[in-house]
């Protein structure tokens, strides 16, 4: 029996003609926290999206738990979980009310409901804040309060997009405290993006660089710092070697925006 | 085979039911939304109703003019208020919450209905103002449980109607700026090519031909037929129903398909 619990093969999106995902292939070991980096615009938000089931394919496939994202999308909805990068629990809504609208969207047996939510709580260190509404909440308490939603229903998968964008440095070692517990104790694999080296450094057993649409390395740290040939490298070298050529890009207006949205809120 | 069948649609129900109580959870901190519905109402019957009751312009048969316009002005309320329903979506987009309940197993057309029926539960608030105002006025409504029951049907299905239309525009046109013109340039027209203050009798023929194309019509005809004492419904009110049904769940079909574009 394999390990693999999401396997990418020659993925592959494009906008008019803009290929934003270029034969994307990748798979990735069930527990395992994989990193996707890259600049800005590289193509790691729409490969989430792609994955989630949020956006079709242009060509090429993947499957997550072995489902496929183009024809059992329904089923691999229920086996993810997704954090997206902007805010996505309600504001005019108490914390235990979010959880409790996805607890009865993922149809949740009711006698579990209030024992997953009061765990899930617990879980991610929101357990007196419960009762108050998302709104008066500070930004690293939002983000776990997300990944609190997202994981009510035990995925075997979770993505998530950038999770630690405008978070404090505090904020962002507790975010990822609680993300390694999910891995220790449900065994969930964590396949998120990021632009920050260090993180992917300190969290990730395996990393993959995209460029342009292309995914350019793939390998552990080391392995990757190693690949430049002579010694000493850092896996900041490994990016610029990667992902270095294009700091043109940045995204369209509408990702940066909504970017700095997201960071103002959590900030 | 019929058991997954009947499991689909009592899912599809609940979730849809999920959605309406979570978007009404929501009202609790916001009372000026409902002070703010109560405004416009009460202009168009006090001031413009009163107006051209004096005027006596306006020829509605048997029925005085304010009585002929009490029903109108709430489906009229019903209808502005649920075309900038959109808005929230466009809101909720830019965030990543319509991301999120787009990545979970909700079917999209109980997404879509659930909303809709929220923003039908909402504009309740609307109909007892209009009552109020009503009885102000010396309207002679019917009191009957049966009138009343229905009156609540036709609004709610009015504001589901609408609101979903609404929703269809945001995920076209998906900017917050691009919306609200869209909106302003379709309320009016919505509004003026419809039963709402005066009867389609006098109207030219193009435009009467525009007014029966026109859902709001049926939606006044209803509310007018129930709302009113010794009123008759001018299409017949199974007529009125079944396009009313019909439209809802056209555009509850087409917002369906629509909304996982807001994700893109």
């Amino acid at each position: 029996m394999s390990n693999i619990i999401l396997e990418i093969n020659n993925l592959t999106r494009r906008f008019g003609v803009f290929t934003a995902v270029d034969a994307l292939t990748l798979s990735v070991n069930a527990s395992e926290i994989f990193g996707l980096l890259g600049s800005n615009g590289a193509g790691k938000t729409t490969t989430i999206k792609m994955l989630t089931t949020l956006l079709p394919p242009s060509s090429g496939e993947a499957h997550v738990a072995g489902f496929s994202i183009t024809t059992q999308a329904v089923d691999v909805r229920r086996t993810i979980g997704y954090v997206p990068q902007a805010v996505s629990v309600d504001g005019s809504l108490t914390g235990y009310e979010n959880l409790l609208i996805f607890a009865k969207l993922y149809g949740l047996p009711h006698r579990e409901q209030q024992s997953r939510i009061r765990e899930a709580l617990e879980f991610m260190g929101l357990t007196a804040d419960g009762g108050r509404l998302v709104s008066e909440y500070s930004g690293g308490m939002v983000r776990r309060l997300e990944i609190a939603q997202s994981t009510l229903h035990r995925p075997r998968v979770l993505f998530l997009d950038e999770p630690t964008v405008g978070l404090d440095p505090i904020a962002r070692d507790a975010v990822w405290k609680h993300l390694a517990d999910l891995r220790t104790n449900y065994g969930t694999t964590l396949f998120f993006t990021t632009h920050y080296l260090e993180e992917a450094e300190s969290h990730c057993d395996r990393i993959a660089i995209m460029h342009l649409g292309k995914m350019a390395a793939l390998g552990t740290c080391k392995e990757l710092e190693v690949s430049l040939g002579s010694a000493g490298h850092t896996l900041n070298d490994v990016f610029v070697h990667y992902a270095g050529s294009a700091l043109d890009s940045g995204g369209t207006f509408h990702d940066v925006s909504a970017a700095r949205v997201t960071a103002q809120r959590h900030g | 085979m019929i058991n997954t069948y009947i499991h689909t649609i009592t899912g599809f129900i609940e979730k849809t039911f999920v959605i309406t109580e979570f978007e009404l959870r929501k009202l609790r901190h916001d009372f000026t939304e409902l002070i703010t519905r109560a405004l416009q109402p009460a202009l168009w019957l006090l001031i413009f109703g009163e107006v051209f009751s004096r005027s006596g312009m306006m020829h509605t048969g048997n029925i005085p003019y304010l009585d002929f316009i009490a029903p109108g002005i709430l489906a009229q309320s019903v209808l502005f208020v649920a075309i900038f329903y959109g808005i929230n979506v466009i809101w909720e987009r830019d965030l990543g919450i319509v991301q999120k309940f787009l990545a979970s197993p909700t079917p999209r057309a109980a997404l879509v209905l659930g909303k809709g029926f929220s923003a039908g539960i909402r504009s309740l608030s609307q109909t007892i103002i209009v009552y109020g105002l009503s009885m102000l006025l010396g309207v002679n409504l019917n009191w009957s449980p049966l009138a009343l029951l229905n009156v609540l049907i036709i609004v709610i299905l009015g504001a589901t109607l609408f609101s979903t239309f609404s929703l269809i525009i945001a995920c076209i046109v998906k900017t917050r700026e691009r919306f609200m013109g869209v909106g302003q340039v379709l309320t009016m027209p919505l509004f003026f090519a419809s039963n709402a203050i005066y009867p389609t009798g006098i109207m030219p023929g193009w435009l009467k031909t525009i007014s029966h194309l026109n859902p709001l019509t049926y939606v006044v005809d209803a509310l007018r037929t129930f709302m009113l004492a010794g009123s008759t419904s001018a299409f017949g009110l199974s007529h009125d129903y079944a396009i009313i049904f019909f439209t809802t769940i056209v555009l509850i079909v087409i917002g369906a398909r629509l909304y996982p574009r807001l994700a893109t």
